[in-house]
């Protein structure tokens, strides 16, 4: 009977084998298969989680345009924006003038009004309607609603003020309102995305 | 282990003895399909496919699961949100055409993987139960593949629906009520539909876990061999890693140029146009026939074309449709010679590649074709061959049939020389 030791092939005893240039044949192409075979791993896994990401549909709600010729000042309106509120806030000059008198200095996240707005459109406040410190709807927007300490916006999840530039003066939230990429196409429709 | 000769696990690093104190799940890959494993040195590419079957399932959960975040299984938007898939999604015709093909690809390895039990004996002792466990196998990956057909909600996947359904309004009495309870109407509509995409997500898992038991069962006897002979002690094994995990692997490579070839250049070959057409309840497509893979019971369903004492013919052809699959339960008893493998077995051999090979391809040509003649006058002889083959050849072949000498092992058999030269 044979011994334990022949139920390995004698093709294994490769180990034995010469080297040539220093690296032994063996290790070559178990390094070479197993190099090639983590590409492909790579390359399957790739679009297996790259699926994830927003599809082609959604990318294509992107962009809106929006009609602005109704707001009169002091009013706000919210629309929608990938699925997001926004804000389109005609300011009055009072409001203005109460977010200019602002010592920069002083705010946790420094932004002017016009660091906020376009040149000669400083009335039109644009933010997200999303609390930077957790998601929420702030409100103000609305008429009747509660528009916090600053005269702006009010998070109720939270207690974040917001001032009327829409930056954050009180309570957790850590960056003002987001101004999204906007553009005005005429004085009364304004594209943002 | 099965032998007593198998190689034993020693963790090398001082994590692997703590893991295996206390979860012991590296002993437990290494038994199954590592060293520790010792299995026959002489497996031959037929012994590829169950690995290969594995891979595909595999496949098929990870794609299938892709799917699942994009799909919306409700009948008024499941097959625009396949469109959605194929267009929108990121790579989602890559996925879509993955899942398509990875189950036509699964029913190809499956396929071998039963012909090369049926061929080499594989089924018999002591092997039954890994033979039993593979047919409950193979009707999970047919109920699953059957009600995955019919989510993209197109033609084919309603009217497959409805005539899968016909067969159980066949039995006797309770058919009717049978198929209104499994469709929850009275056609095909958003309650089978859900249902459908629930348990075609369900049955996958309940097959991995009937897999496990399948190599559970596997690895108290040892693999079969092609020579059919028991293992006789060490020389006859190698161990299954790194031996057969290169080999697998190798062919696993071989079969992913295929599969992705089809994915990637012919991803509708095996599939039926009529199924990018929205379901429609009151249009039936002129030609309707279900996936290759189901071809050959197909034509047996519809072999019985006549009424035979007082039962009529559509519950016969759902009885012969069922028993044909049902028969492979009770083959590991019908075939009754002691000598597995049908290289050894000169009769067995020609029924088998001259009988029961081209009998299961002229069932798949009918099964796809038309209802017409010649293909039910070439279902109907096929059938009877088929079941005749298990019912009838078999069991008497086992009596009658010499078989030739066997080789005393496997190390004979492969080396030529008798056992003392061998080694």
């Amino acid at each position: 009977m044979a011994s334990v030791d022949t139920a390995v092939e004698p093709s294994d005893s490769a180990v034995s084998e010469p080297e040539i240039g220093g690296v032994r044949r063996r290790d070559f192409i178990n390094i070479a298969a197993v190099s090639f075979g983590g590409v492909g791993v790579v390359a399957t896994v790739f679009p297996l989680v790259n699926q994830m990401n927003p599809s082609a549909d959604v990318l294509a709600l992107s962009s809106i345009e929006v009609d602005i010729s109704a707001i009169e000042e002091g009013q706000a309106i919210k629309t929608s924006w990938r699925k997001q509120p926004i804000f389109i806030r005609n300011l009055t000059a009072s409001e203005i003038e109460a977010a200019n008198d602002v010592d920069l200095s002083g705010l946790r996240d420094p932004e002017s009004l016009a660091d906020r707005t376009q040149p000669g459109k400083e009335n039109w406040l644009i933010t997200l309607g999303v609390c930077t410190h957790l998601g929420c709807v702030p409100l103000g927007a609305a008429q009747g609603e509660v528009k916090g300490e600053y005269d702006g916006y009010f998070c109720p999840c939270h207690g974040s003020h917001y001032d009327t530039a829409g930056r954050t003066r009180k309570g957790p939230a850590p960056t003002n309102l987001e101004v999204p990429e906007y553009s005005f196409l005429s004085d009364t429709v304004v594209k943002i995305g | 282990m099965s032998f007593p000769w198998a190689q034993q696990y020693k963790p090398t690093t001082e994590f692997g003895q703590w893991m295996d104190e206390k979860l012991p799940i590296g002993r437990l890959i290494y038994n199954s399909v590592g060293a520790g494993y010792p299995t026959p040195r002489n497996l031959n590419y037929m012994w590829n496919f169950g690995s290969l079957a594995g891979f595909f399932l595999v496949v098929q959960i990870v794609t299938g699961i892709i799917l699942a975040m994009h799909y919306a299984a409700n009948a008024a938007i499941a097959f625009d949100s396949v469109e959605h898939i194929m267009r929108d999604v990121n790579s989602g015709w890559m996925i879509r055409y993955a899942h398509a093909n990875g189950a036509s690809f699964f029913f190809i390895a499956i396929y071998l993987h039963i012909g090369r039990g049926l061929y080499y004996g594989s089924y018999k002792a002591p092997r039954e139960m890994i033979w039993l466990l593979g047919v409950v196998i193979y009707l999970l990956a047919m109920a699953t593949a059957f009600m995955g057909y019919v989510l993209p909600w197109g033609q084919m996947s309603f009217w497959g629906a409805k005539v899968i359904t016909g067969l159980f309004e066949a039995i006797p009495l309770v058919g009717k009520p049978i198929q209104e309870l499994l469709l929850g109407g009275f056609a095909p509509d958003n309650a089978a539909l859900n249902r459908f995409f629930s348990l075609h997500y369900l049955l996958p898992f309940v097959m991995a876990g009937v897999i496990i038991l399948h190599i559970w069962s596997l690895h108290i006897p040892g693999s079969n061999n092609p020579t059919g002979v028991n293992v006789k002690g060490p020389q006859d094994t190698v161990p299954f890693h790194p031996f057969y995990t290169a080999k697998d692997g190798w062919f696993l490579g071989l079969a992913l140029i295929f599969f992705t070839g089809m994915m990637f250049f012919m991803p509708n070959a095996l599939g039926h146009a009529d199924n990018y057409i929205p379901a429609n309840p009151l249009s039936t497509p002129a030609h309707i026939v279900p996936e290759w893979y189901f071809w050959p019971w197909y034509a047996i369903l519809r072999a019985f074309t006549f009424d035979f004492l007082f039962v009529p013919a559509k519950l016969l052809g759902v009885l012969a449709m069922f028993s044909a699959i049902l028969v492979w339960f009770f083959l590991p008893w019908l075939d009754k010679s002691p000598v597995r493998s049908g290289d050894y077995r000169p009769r067995f051999k020609k029924f088998f590649w001259f009988g029961l090979i081209p009998c299961i391809v002229i069932l798949g040509i009918c099964g796809g074709a038309p209802a017409e003649e010649p293909y039910v006058m070439l279902s109907q002889l096929a059938s009877a061959y088929y079941f005749a083959h298990f019912l009838i050849i078999l069991p008497l072949l086992s009596r009658i049939e010499k078989p030739e000498p066997l080789p005393n092992s496997i190390t004979e058999a492969v080396t030529g020389k008798p056992l003392e030269q061998a080694s």
